[in-house]
């Protein structure tokens, strides 16, 4: 399964699911829907934490929550 | 006279609440933005006419009201519980224009939760130059809410505003569209039954966030955990389907009311200015390249640019001071006035351009969004040490000052995180330190250039201390990160947000606030220390002040005018109840190099270490060898002698043994009282009293025996 933290930078996917269900309602809150693209768009210097595009703004998080995003390529 | 009614501004962290707060109230704020009075909340009056008052209330930005972190837990808090002081009449919810949908989220939960809503819509010209155009009228019929536009920073649409919140007030409407998702109705009739007929969405967030909530007794939480399992609830599910839910909604409504202009000309995406920015500022090796610059620049400010102003200062104290010596008649009240009182607070004074820079560049950097920048490339190195990118900017602004440092802690969602940063944020050196920092390293570090020319030896030695205090935070926080368990995974999901323009009224007001707070506060401390000092240095137990003016008159028969004062002088002090503390404490500090005079500043500065430069003036100018020349404070203590060794007492040894104990200790009651609110605990201020005390002891032993 890939997961946000497999997109290199310029890389996109489209939400399907995710697997920690604590940070899940934190992610959905912040725009991060079912069948929505996220674009990563930058590591932080040693390649983390790293940001998305996604909804329409940045959002930043850590690559052991992006890996918590599971994604496809519709 | 009736009550005025009370709106409570609520919306998305950066939506534009807190300038729309500021263009509302003309900055008119109810009370002060003292550090540990309002940081939290912030209440102001908008004067809508002649007459008609109302009462605005700031709350923390947040993204749903299922609070994360602490911050975020005060808005449940008011806006859950219809018996709190401060629960408002109806709320404006203030939403980015260019990030509709995600803002709308939280306007609908606050719109069910039964409270009159009106939408204020911000950052239009944003979404414009983005290529989204928004029918605001469209949207209110579709979200049936009263909507307005406005541009909270440049104060344009406040009419519309206003009409749309007094036609709100009027007929109290609250367009309450039922549960987001169904849930049986015995469930709600339970909670009605149990705690009040409210809103069934009310009802809701009663059941699941009561454990955060102060409202409710720990019978009540039992009631409603019984509720949540005899009905079989999950609240975590039942959180996400609801988001989900919701933005299913919102989404619909988003695309009935907004034009994607990029979508109809098939254009590229606008590269934006935060888009390039980022690039630079998030680039691995730049971004911390232009850390490290923004942070030489701001020391360069502290140190070097508000030398100027703090010697005007200064002058300008001193001139007082002589000026008061010519007219005032010799008197030991005389001494304490312009010795201990003046002097004192020419000490606080001297401190204010440094702060204000300090402020300045901290909320410059808040102000534009880089703060953020700068919390995401630091958070793997923060993470190592038990800390987390958001520790950045508490450990930041206490280079200032520990009391809103601590209090900034609260955005920081991981328990274990936050306490750990609360308990290393006062060892970096804030300003209070400064002074003590000055005139020590002036009386031990000689003053030339070195490194090529390029650095003056005296301020890289007040560098290297603050470097110093950073270093000790990380080391402590990381030896903390072992002791401490943890509840709950710490996290790092936050909002990049775009680059803005700072807004200077604010960052002028934060200043002027900031700086008021540390003059009144540090002022009140060292006017009232003083005092007592003054007392307890001239006055002795029973006859022994008396005894002692007698001893040296009997001991120095050859001795006369100003040198058998000075003499008296000292005995007097010797023997004066301030004279026994300090003797009292003095076998404790010895293995320090510190004599009982010292030890006198280190009882009195334990409240708040800015004293210590005070104390040292009162007390050589009460003891010492008064010299008429020169008599600044940092003379006095060049002309003291050790009596022991016969040579000058401020030596390299004493003067890095005492900067070393200063860095360290925790001497700052507002600090601790701080800690104790934050943590709720006296555990945590004791902890940290106890292990600061000790490194500080232990360091300046170990620097003290080094050097001597």
């Amino acid at each position: 399964m890939r997961t946000v933290a497999d997109l290199g930078i310029g890389e996109h996917g489209f939400i399907s699911g995710f697997t920690d269900e604590k940070l899940s309602l934190k992610l959905l809150e912040m725009g991060c829907l079912p069948g929505t693209e996220v674009i990563l768009t930058h590591h932080a210097p040693f390649g983390d934490p790293i940001a998305i595009k996604v909804s329409g703004y940045t959002l930043s998080m850590r690559r052991e929550e992006a890996a918590t995003i599971l994604i496809n390529h519709k | 006279m009736t009550k005025i009614p009370k709106i409570a501004l609520i919306g998305n962290p950066n939506a534009g609440k807190s300038s729309l707060f500021n263009t509302l109230t003309g900055l008119r704020q109810k009370t002060g933005n003292f550090p540990g009075v309002t940081m939290d909340k912030l209440t102001g009056i908008w004067e809508l006419g002649p007459k008609n008052q109302i009462e605005i209330l700031d709350l923390p930005g947040i993204y749903s009201i299922y609070p994360k972190s602490i911050d975020e837990e005060l808005v449940i808090n008011i806006l859950g519980n219809p018996a709190h002081p401060d629960y408002p009449d109806m709320a404006i919810v203030v939403a980015d224009a260019s990030n509709l949908k995600r803002n709308l989220l939280l306007f609908s939960q606050v719109r069910d939760l039964g409270i009159p809503t009106v939408l204020a819509l911000n950052m239009i010209d944003v979404a414009e130059n983005e290529g989204y155009v928004i029918n605001s009228i469209k949207l209110a019929r579709e979200l049936s809410v009263e909507v307005a536009e406005v541009n909270a920073k440049k104060g344009i649409g406040i009419n519309g505003l206003k009409l749309a919140v007094q036609k709100t007030l009027e007929n109290r409407f609250s367009s309450n569209d039922g549960l987001p998702l169904p849930v049986s109705e015995e469930l709600i009739t339970d909670i009605q039954v149990a705690f009040g007929d409210v809103d069934p969405y009310r009802c809701l967030l009663w059941l699941m966030e009561h454990d955060r909530m102060k409202m409710f007794t720990k019978a009540q939480c039992a009631d409603l955990d019984q509720i949540m399992v005899k009905h079989d609830f999950e609240p975590k599910k039942y959180k996400s389907a609801e988001t989900v839910k919701r933005y299913e909604f919102l989404t619909e409504v988003v695309d009935r009311c907004v034009i994607n202009l990029n979508r109809q000309w098939d254009a590229p995406p606008v590269k934006t200015w935060t888009d390039r920015l980022d690039k630079l500022f998030l680039h691995p090796v730049g971004g911390y390249l232009f850390f490290l610059a923004i942070l030489f620049v701001m020391f360069q400010a502290v140190f070097t640019w508000a030398t100027y102003p703090m010697d005007a200062i200064d002058a300008g104290v001193a001139l007082l001071n002589d000026w008061l010596k010519g007219i005032l008649p010799e008197s030991t009240f005389r001494g304490l006035l312009t010795d201990g009182l003046i002097a004192g607070i020419g000490g606080v004074l001297i401190f204010i351009p440094q702060i204000a820079f300090l402020f300045f560049f901290i909320s410059m950097l808040e102000e534009t969004g880089y703060m953020s920048r700068v919390m995401f490339i630091m958070d793997k190195l923060m993470r190592r040490f038990g800390l987390n990118g958001k520790s950045v900017v508490p450990l930041l602004s206490s280079v200032a000052c520990a009391v809103p440092a601590i209090m900034s802690t609260r955005s920081i969602g991981s328990r274990k995180d936050r306490l750990i940063t609360i308990l290393v944020t006062p060892l970096m050196s804030c300003s209070a330190r400064l002074p003590i920092y000055t005139v020590l390293i002036a009386l031990v570090v000689p003053e030339k250039n070195t490194l090529f020319g390029l650095f003056n030896l005296q301020g890289l030695v007040l560098f290297i201390l603050y470097l110093l205090g950073f270093f000790m935070a990380l080391f402590s926080a990381y030896i903390m990160k072992l002791i401490l368990k943890a509840k709950e995974k710490s996290y790092f999901i936050m909002e990049l947000p775009t680059y803005k323009g700072p807004r200077f009224k604010h960052v002028s007001y934060t200043i002027l606030n900031n700086v008021k707070a540390f003059v009144f506060e540090a002022g009140k401390v060292i006017v009232a220390i003083s005092i007592i000092l003054w007392v307890l240095a001239s006055y002795g137990p029973g006859n022994s002040m008396e005894d002692a003016t007698n001893r040296i008159k009997v001991q120095n028969p050859n001795l006369s005018g100003v040198e058998l004062s000075n003499k008296i002088a000292g005995e007097k002090l010797e023997n004066s109840y301030a004279g026994h503390f300090g003797k009292f404490i003095e076998p404790a500090i010895r293995p320090l190099g510190y004599d009982w005079k010292i030890g006198i500043a280190l009882i009195t500065s334990f409240a708040a270490r800015e004293v210590f430069v005070g104390t040292m003036s009162t007390i050589y100018s009460l003891g010492g060898e008064i010299d008429n020349e020169n008599a600044t404070i940092k003379n006095r203590m060049r002309a003291e002698i050790n009596p022991q060794t016969g040579k000058p007492m401020y030596d390299m040894a004493l003067g890095f043994s005492l900067l070393i104990f200063y860095a360290f200790a925790m001497q700052c009651m507002s600090t601790l009282a701080t800690t104790y609110r934050e943590t709720k605990s006296w555990k945590y201020p004791l902890i940290q009293f106890g292990y600061m005390t000790a490194l500080a002891y232990l360091s300046a032993f170990l620097v003290y025996q080094a050097l001597s």
